[in-house]
Order: C-alpha cells, then structure tokens, then sequence
C-alpha cells in the first residue's frame, strides 16, 4: 500500500476507532437465486458447480449476454390476500420468505417479542421498477396506465418493504435501504443499530432484486455486461451478467445460530459509476468492520468477494485484499453461480458465507479458468473443504456506496 | 422506554416557495409572507460549474439543503457521516427511464441510467464534499421523513458523532403522474449532534411511540401550501417546530409506529428543568 493511502485510512479510522459491538445471532437465514431455492439447494449447486447463469431471454429484445434468472416467477402469482403487491419483485420476495421456515422465526419472534417490536430492514436497488416498466409498454391511447398497474403501492421503491409488512404481520420499523449493490448488505448495519438501541428486539433484514429493463439495458449502455458467463477475477474477464434474487435473515440480541460480529460502511467520494482506484473506501469499510468485531484481519477465514467480473472492479478489490488479509484468508467471488443481483447481492453473498461457516466449505470462483496476473489476489478457484470460524462478505455499489460485513459460526 | 437526546446543530430547507432557512423561518413563524412566485432553484455551488446547470433537481436541492444545514451548524460536511431519504427518488429520471425503455431500450442514457439509482443524490453529495464517512439512502413511502429522522438520529447516538439529515422528492412527471402523488421540489436537511457542543442550537428528545391512528398534520393550513402536494410535506411539521421552538412534532414511522420529538432551543433549555 503506498504511504498517501496508508495515511489517508489512518486519517479515516484515527479519530474515530470503534469500540466492539456485541455480537448479535442470526436465528435463521434463506436465500433464493439463479442457483436455487433456499440454502440446500444453492449448498448443492455450489458443490457441484453449476452455475445457475442462461442465456438472456428476459424481455422482447433481450441483449447477447448471460442472466441469473429465477425461473418460474411469471406462473407463482402472490397468495389472494397479497395480490395486491403482485409484481416480480414481490413474487421473488414472497418466494425468498417461504424457504427454510424462514416464515415460522417470523412467526415465532413476532409471538415472543409483539409486532411492534420486530423491525423490517429491507435492501434493493430498483425494488418494483419492472411493474412501471411494465405500464409504460402498454399505455392506453391517453398516456394512461393500464388498469392493473394503477396500484401506488407498485410504483414506490418502498413496494416490497411494504410488501413485507402486510406479508409478515408485523408493525415494527419498516424502512428501504436503497443504496444501489451495497443494500442488502448495509441493512445488517441498520438492524445493529436498531438493536444495540432497544429500538427493536428483533429484526428482519434481507434484500430483493428482480431482473428488469432498467438494469439490462442500463448496465449495457455502460459497456459493463458481459456477452459470456462471467469470470470474476479471469485474466480474460470483460464484464458482469446481471441476475435476481431475495433472501432474509432474522437478527436478534440472544438465541442459537451464526453470529453478526462486525460491519463497515464508507463511500469512496469518487464516482458515480466507477470505483476508487486504490479502493479506499473498501479498505475503510473492512477496517471498520474489523475494529468494530474487535478482530484483527489473520482472524478472518474467509472473504466473500463483491467479484463483478468488470474489469476494474476485480484488479482494485484483489489489490485490496492482498493488502489487508493474510495469505491463511481464502477468498473467492459466487457471481459465477448467481450473477450480479444487485441490491440482492448483499444478502445473498451473505447467505453464501453463512452456509461456508455452517457446512466448512469454501466455494470456489466458477467460470474463472486464469487468474488475472494483474490481481495479485489469493483468489480460490476451486472449491476447498476447511473449517471456517468466520467470514466477511464484501459488497460495492454505484454512488461509491461499500459495505463489508463479518459473521462468526455458531458457537 | 426513556426519551432520548440529540441536538440540532444546523437547518436547511428549500422548496418553490421557500428560499433557504432564513426566510422560511420567518414564513414559518408567520412574520412574513412567502414568495408568490416560484423560487429560483438552487445552484449546486458544490459541483464543478459545468455540473452545475445539468444536474438533476433531486441533486441541486439536496446539495443546497445539505450545505445550508452544515454552515448554520458550523461542521465541515466531509467529516460527517449522512443519511438521505425520499418516498420516490428521481420521479423525472424514472419516467425517462420506463419511457426509452419502452420506445428504444438501447438507447438508454448511460449518465441517466446511474443517475436512477436511490443514492444518487448521496452519492453525488459524497463526491461534491469529499466525504468518505457512509452514508445512506432510504425510503419508507409516506413515512420516508420519519424513517430517515430516526435513522439518523440512531445513527448519530451509536457513532457519538454529528449527522447529516436530508430528505426531498420532486413532481411526478408522464404517466407515472397519475398513479405516484408528489408535486413541485421540496427538500429539507438537519445536522444532528449526539452532545451539546458550541455547535448546539436546539435540544430535543425524542422517542418511539405505538399508537392505533395516524398523527395528525401538524402544519398550519397556510404553511401546508408551501410543499402542498410533495410527497415529503410530512416534514414540515417538524420545521415548522423548529422555527416556533419550543414546541412538540409526532412524526408517523408506520401505520402504528411513530416518532414523537420535544424540541427547544439550547439557551432556553439551559434554564429549564430537565424532562
């Protein structure tokens, strides 16, 4: 690391070393992507690696690349007494909720603690936008939206928060952190706080991300998306693919279950669309996460990467990580499996690292054949069997938003 | 459960009829009447002058609320972590968004389509004040306000440190229009302090509070008009308190949930009995 950037983290984190936090538990956790429906079956894809990724058929006029598709949303419509957040995003989330029980912790934490008491902290980037999308394709003659779409409550990023409300029965802190890649990953920050502060006694955090025109074509007009599968870290990398996902975790002070030991948050005030050259607001947020866990880097086993497989992205977050971890931290990025979902990305790859402690297993990086010389990463290829006793997950989004999040096995 | 305390330490507000918090202070206070014509909008004087004209409304008026918040409190807004809130983000690039991509989705606007993204007025913020310090960028429909205010007011107790607070929405536009209510540009900020530093100027004490109905608007008829319509207009209340301290504001968090605030001045309170 050169001395300016030395200098400037020790500027960062000087005046301000955070004291630890105490650990909260994650008394139960789910996800649902590309590479299956809840955690036994993404565990399964992950060991046998199979990538979840197709070619994109989303769309009338789908571009040449690759998506992590959840197949099967258009024929699962929400139950009767939820059809009216009926929209993909919805339909995802509701799919997310009702894999591994995650529905009966709801349940019973809304029964321990009272429905005032459990909080929603929901993380996504563009939230329910396919059902504007939608409307916008098939206006009436007068500019009006058909009759189906003219519900708000789709037309609001808040739409799955609210969604989720009504869906799980609870009248808590229901809030949206949109902040692009990084929301579902800066939620668990939130319910930390919301906790730590007698504001909750419980809360559900997750994320949701369904494929859409906005982020298809949007990623493409910025050159990001690549035409093969992604190959985060490969020497011939050239862009990412996009796909959708949901998935939740239940946080609470005391109980069984995986532990939340630390996060960081930072922005790197550099671009809208492109990160830090020396990642200095990645190295910020994993500091922080660190010194809030009260561990120093050789204690983390294993790094979930942000891993796009864009160019820049992969050379600056592996310099970053040859930096700060010791060579004894595997490190490997999932979006060879699963895409890039975006909003989603945060809890989904936070979801992955749970199942990593849970199981002692690493997953590798698919797609990558050659590791990028330029990335001077430890970067695992291959899937490795070791017992973990933490992991961090990584995730960074546009806006220069970051967020590193750390979690300890069930003790 | 006990009412916590935090102090503002700076305000900043602008809407088409309300041109910085000195003059809406006095509009507030009904010293004085608000402009009948529609506010010049605010330059983004953090941006470089070529970004200044093209950049988004949501951009301009968070930008300006933000530094006018930061000066009246004295605090240098790199240093300082934010939290930004609205009910619907960037309405105008929304409707640029479903529109091209209903016509000619390839020719999607790169500079708009990463201007779309909920934290693009924090990011923006971020960049103009080269301030690494997190931020965050939340929505909670109708109850954004209350939800970004107890954000940062949590955030500003965990962190022991100063926050900056913004919220805004602009007009819907096209066809989204008739489905998504909020009319003209209204954004408004806050920097909240965790202890009484010279920095202080209102001390208030807040706390969670369940109820069965929603509180009731607290804004005078007259003052509802100046943000009537915009779907950020349950802040006002709580500027209106300001402007009037000492006073009490409920701000709703959910149907049932709301955020109950007691506020008065710093020089006042120190004479007063504490709560």
């Amino acid at each position: 690391m050169s001395d300016s950037v030395a200098g400037t983290i020790a500027n960062l984190h000087g005046q301000r070393a955070r004291a630890p936090i105490a650990p909260l538990r994650i008394g139960a956790f789910t996800a649902t992507s590309a590479a299956g429906r809840g955690n036994a079956a993404i565990l399964g894809v992950l060991r046998s690696r199979t990538s979840g990724l197709s070619r994109n058929d989303f769309g009338a006029k789908p571009i040449d690349t690759y998506i992590g598709r959840v197949n099967g949303i258009e024929d699962e419509p929400l139950p009767k007494n939820l059809a009216e957040w009926d929209c993909r995003n919805n339909r995802l989330a509701w799919l997310g909720l009702n894999q591994d029980e995650f529905m009966r912790a709801v349940n019973a934490a809304r029964q321990r603690y009272g429905r005032q008491r459990v909080a929603i902290v929901l993380g996504t980037s563009t939230s329910s936008i396919g059902a504007t999308e939608e409307a916008y394709r098939s206006l009436d003659k007068d500019d009006r939206f058909p009759q189906h779409l003219l519900n708000p409550f789709l037309h609001t990023p808040h739409s799955t928060g609210d969604f989720l409300r009504h869906a799980l029965s609870l009248d808590g802190i229901c809030v949206t952190v949109g902040t692009a890649c990084s929301s579902s990953a800066k939620v668990f920050a939130q319910a930390e706080r919301l906790i730590r502060n007698d504001l909750a006694d419980a809360v559900v955090v997750g994320g949701a991300d369904s494929l859409c025109g906005s982020v298809l074509f949007g990623f493409n007009s910025l050159d990001l998306v690549s035409r093969e599968k992604c190959r985060p870290f490969d020497v011939a990398r050239d862009g990412i693919n996009l796909g959708e996902a949901a998935g939740f975790a239940l946080i609470e002070r005391q109980g069984s279950g995986p532990a939340l030991l630390g996060y960081g948050e930072s922005s790197d005030a550099f671009h809208m669309s492109s990160p830090h050259p020396q990642g200095l607001g990645a190295r910020s947020a994993i500091a922080e996460t660190l010194a809030r866990a009260g561990l120093s880097a050789e204690a983390v086993d294993y790094v979930n990467l942000h891993g796009t497989a864009s160019r820049k992205n992969d050379e600056i977050e592996a310099k970053v990580i040859g930096d700060l971890f010791s060579p004894n931290t595997l490190a490997s990025s999932t979006k060879g499996w699963t895409g890039h979902t975006l909003g989603a990305a945060g809890i989904l790859e936070a979801v992955i690292t749970l199942l990593a402690l849970e199981h002692s297993f690493v997953p590798g990086t698919l797609n990558t054949t050659r590791l990028d010389p330029a990335c001077n990463a430890r970067v695992c290829i291959e899937n490795t069997d070791a017992s973990l006793r933490t992991g961090m997950s990584l995730s960074f989004g546009f806006g220069g938003s970051n967020c590193a999040v750390l979690f300890g096995r069930s003790s | 459960m006990a009412a916590d305390t935090a102090y503002i330490e700076g305000v900043g507000i602008w809407s088409d009829r309300l041109p910085g918090w000195n003059a809406a202070r006095r509009i507030l206070r009904a010293e004085t009447a608000a402009p009948d014509e529609v506010c010049q909008r605010p330059s983004p004087d953090l941006l470089p002058p070529n970004e200044r004209r093209r950049a988004p409304d949501t951009v301009a008026i968070s930008l300006a609320v933000g530094s006018e918040a930061c000066a009246h409190a004295q605090r240098d807004p790199s240093t300082l972590p934010s939290v930004f809130a609205s009910t619907y983000g960037d309405l105008a690039v929304t409707d640029y968004m479903c529109k091209t991509l209903a016509s000619t989705p390839e020719l999607v606007s790169p500079t708009r389509f990463h201007n779309s993204v909920h934290n693009a007025a924090a990011g923006y913020w971020a960049i103009a004040t080269g301030s690494m310090r997190p931020y965050t960028a939340i929505s909670a429909d109708r109850y954004s306000f209350g939800n970004g205010l107890l954000e940062a007011l949590v955030q500003a107790k965990s962190n022991a440190e100063s926050v900056v607070f913004v919220a805004y929405d602009i007009a819907a536009q096209g066809p989204l229009a008739d489905v998504v209510s909020s009319a003209g540009r209204f954004g408004c900020a806050l920097v909240l302090g965790d202890r009484p530093t010279e920095n202080a100027q209102y001390v208030l004490h807040w706390q969670l509070r369940e109820k069965e109905q929603e509180p009731h608007n607290g804004s005078s008829t007259n003052n509802a008009s100046l943000v009537a319509g915009n779907a950020m207009a349950p802040a006002l209340p709580m500027f209106e308190v300001i402007a009037r301290a000492p006073g009490h504001v409920v701000c709703a968090l959910g149907p049932k949930l709301s955020l109950v605030l007691d506020l008065a001045p710093v020089n006042e309170h120190a004479h007063r009995p504490a709560p």
